[in-house]
């Protein structure tokens, strides 16, 4: 039997976070697997902490991981990434957005940004994946899908069929966003 | 809901408060139909009174109450655990594991309450709540249509002499139930390795069969009342029990007095939600194979008003006025955190007003002027009307805020009796809140833009002096509103020539607005604040999250803020 695994996506409210695991979970159905997902978004459009945990395999009990048995992490937010990386497992993935954004301490100027982000998860971790996501969105064409490109970039730690993933992109998004979703996934997926 | 009451062959409706549903919910039952109403945790609370006297009436029909607990209070004042009103109010509960539970057991809890003539509790947690999983659809029921007028006033009439009657009918049900919960499938004992027997229910199943597969387990899928018969057989067959379950000994207290040893409490958390991990090192004792991945200290996340939030204007001046601010439920409750730190206390919905009237009579004249009640729109219709009338009957000389950004923000902005609009967005009467608060018996009614910080400082200043009890209406609506949104506003931008870097735009905390150290200042006589020598560095917006609300600019004393031109 399969062994359930583990993606934990993690960001600020507004990032897309919710809607890049509901894709993902669509990916794992689509795919012919049981998969569960848990997450926290009570204040999410406030700009505080959205993490979702991804779970699939053959039969998942657990929506939630527990630490060190993540296998994928995606950051979609640089700092933020170092909040998570007691979830991961040693030969875990950590994709990491180098995007920053403040929170209220950095902006009020009493706490410094962190420093070296990827620099200090590659002290713990071999696989690390820094992605300029927001640039690679714009060049798709939209901003606003920072999640997609991320998207991208998992697909490329994951053993699932590209056919798979444009078939449920195609099925989330309405037709005058799929265009730049599609290209955003591309140029993720590139990375 | 939205989505639930697209479907075809259903009623829906928002109810402004728990009890207004449960009510509705009894009335419905009453006539013969399957009602649900649905409510968080300590919603129930607010619903208890007619729920335990519900359960003497029976339903006629069918009633189902789900309580969404809140382990770990992601997002609530408290975390009680709601398994004790299904006792305290002796009506079953049902708790599912997961999504395709859920569903299941909404159809078995209708069926329950149908069959027993009672209210039937089906309890979710947040991880139950805020989950997906594959759920396997099923073709619709097709329900009889069995509503009517029925007369049977001795079961509905609860007066001393009925009610006497039906607390015995109450104590049989119980019986029967018992009886039933022994057959009941969904109490289920799956029998393995007989060393260890996990007594557990809802999504504390899941984490424990994750990390401990081969143990055997008594699941229950009906938590009141239990099967007391299934428990002692499933305790005869294995050696050890573990009763795993979050929040309060519920389940481990009951089993206990039945003279059965197991271990709970002593090893698992009373406080949190749990997860496959904490189950594991309770039952193993062995900490988590410890990675050396040091804590790495960053700066915490809160979360925070919006840029552009209009209650960002109103708590700034607040937090200035140096009054006491009862504070209740909302988006707005995060002005207690700084910098705003416009907001005292938090305790429940529509506490705000009854708190601020009781602190205005407390402190007599000590308290003139420094009592302010907030509260936003959707909460004042839920609970903040009967103690506004208080306030208005009894006279006290505080001031109370309706933070009215015309939706009920905080959850995702649900239609509520003043927005217009019911569930299924039809047009409907939407109640004017500054007429209500007159017709209550507020005379001083005032309504501001909180954009207006001056405006705002000067009303709330006029109010605070006035004797007797007045309402300010703060109104703009949320800036995530789609339906009111207004049309956008060019960003504001900071001179970092002219900026003095005195920081007060940072006192409103938006999140465009950073902090910017300067290194190598040059000594230019032009860039001194007042006394305070060089300035150390200077503000700057961050235009891609700036709404344009021009707060920032309004207190910027250099007039480096400006408005972006064309």
């Amino acid at each position: 039997m399969m062994e359930t695994k583990g993606i934990l996506l993690a960001g600020v409210g507004g990032q897309g976070v919710l809607r890049a695991s509901d894709i993902l979970c669509r990916v794992f159905m689509a795919a012919g697997l049981d998969v569960k997902k848990s997450e926290v978004h009570g204040m999410a459009q406030r700009g505080g902490c959205v993490t979702s945990h991804v779970r699939y395999g053959e039969k998942v009990h657990s929506p939630l991981a527990k630490k060190n048995d993540i296998d994928v992490l995606v950051s979609f937010e640089q700092m933020d990434t170092l909040r998570y990386l007691d979830y991961v497992k040693e030969s875990g993935t950590v994709i990491i957005n180098t995007e920053e954004i403040y929170p209220p301490a950095v902006n009020l100027g009493e706490a410094p940004y962190p420093a070296n982000v990827a620099e200090t998860v590659r002290r713990f971790f071999t696989k690390v994946v820094p992605v300029d996501a927001a640039a690679l969105a714009l060049r798709a064409g939209n901003i606003r899908a920072v999640n997609t490109v991320l998207l991208g970039a998992l697909s490329s730690c994951l053993n699932l069929s590209l056919g798979l993933w444009e078939k449920v992109l195609q099925e989330s998004f309405p037709s005058k966003l799929i265009g730049a979703n599609r290209e955003a996934f591309r140029l993720g997926r590139g990375v | 809901m939205e989505a639930f009451a697209k479907y075809p062959g259903v009623y829906a409706e928002w109810s402004p408060n728990e009890k207004v549903a449960m009510e509705v919910g009894i009335g419905a039952a009453l006539a013969g139909a399957r009602a649900m109403v649905v409510m968080k945790h300590v919603g129930v609370n607010v619903a208890a009174d007619p729920l335990f006297t519900a359960s003497y009436t029976g339903t006629n029909g069918a009633l189902v109450v789900i309580t969404a607990d809140d382990p770990s209070l992601h997002s609530s004042q408290n975390e009680q655990d709601n398994r004790h009103y299904a006792r305290f109010a002796k009506i079953p509960m049902l708790e599912p594991a997961d999504s395709e539970e859920a569903k299941a057991f909404i159809k078995l809890a209708f069926e329950l309450s149908e069959k027993f003539d009672t209210p039937v509790f089906l309890r979710s947690t947040t991880r139950v709540s805020h989950s997906k999983s594959v759920v396997n659809l099923e073709k619709p029921l097709d329900v009889e249509d069995r509503t009517a007028i029925r007369f049977n006033t001795e079961k509905f009439v609860m007066v001393p002499m009925n009610a006497r009657k039906r607390r015995v009918v109450v104590e049989k049900r119980m019986q029967d139930l018992r009886a039933f919960a022994e057959t009941f499938p969904e109490n289920r004992i799956e029998f393995n390795n007989p060393d260890v027997g996990i007594i557990t229910a809802g999504i504390s199943y899941h984490y424990a069969k994750d990390v401990f597969p081969e143990y055997s387990y008594l699941k229950l899928g009906m938590v009141h009342p239990l099967p007391v018969g299934l428990i002692r057989e499933f305790a005869a067959q294995v050696r050890k029990i573990y009763v795993i379950e979050e929040l309060d000994p519920f389940l481990e207290e009951q089993i206990r007095a039945l003279g059965i040893e197991v271990t709970g409490k002593e090893i698992f958390p009373y406080t949190g939600e749990f997860d496959p991990g904490i189950i594991e090192q309770a039952i193993t004792g062995r900490r988590e194979a410890a990675r050396a991945i040091p804590e790495i200290p960053i700066p915490p996340r809160p979360p925070n008003l919006c840029p552009g939030c209009p209650h960002r204007g109103l708590f700034y001046v607040l937090g200035k006025l140096k009054v006491f601010v009862t504070g209740d439920i909302g988006c707005y409750t995060l002005s207690f955190m700084k910098p705003l730190e416009g907001l005292h206390s938090c305790i429940c919905m529509g506490a705000s007003i009854g708190m601020a009237h009781g602190m205005s009579k407390a402190l007599g004249e000590k308290g003139r002027g420094k009592v302010v009640g907030v509260i936003g729109d959707s909460t004042f219709l839920h609970s903040g009307i009967t103690p506004l009338l208080n306030m208005a009957y009894n006279r006290s000389n505080a001031v109370i805020v309706i933070c009215d950004n015309r939706t009920t923000a905080m959850t995702g902005m649900q239609e509520h009796p003043a927005t217009g609009f019911t569930l299924q967005g039809e047009k409907t009467l939407g109640v004017d809140l500054a007429i209500l608060v007159k017709t209550l018996g507020i005379e001083s009614v005032r309504i501001v833009d909180p954009y207006d910080l001056k405006t705002v400082r000067t009303v709330l200043k006029e109010e605070l002096a006035r004797s007797g009890p007045s309402v300010v209406i703060s109104r703009r609506a949320c800036v995530l509103f789609k339906r009111e949104k207004s049309a956008p506003r060019k960003p504001f931008r900071i001179d970092p020539e002219k900026c003095i870097g005195c920081r007060l735009c940072l006192g409103l905390g938006c999140p465009p607005i950073a902090w910017k150290k300067l290194e190598n200042e040059p000594g230019s006589g032009t860039k001194e604040t007042k006394g305070k020598g060089r300035r150390e560095g200077v503000a700057v917006i961050d235009r891609n999250l700036c709404t344009g609300c021009g707060l920032c600019a309004q207190l910027c004393k250099s007039g480096a803020i400006t408005k972006e031109k064309e």
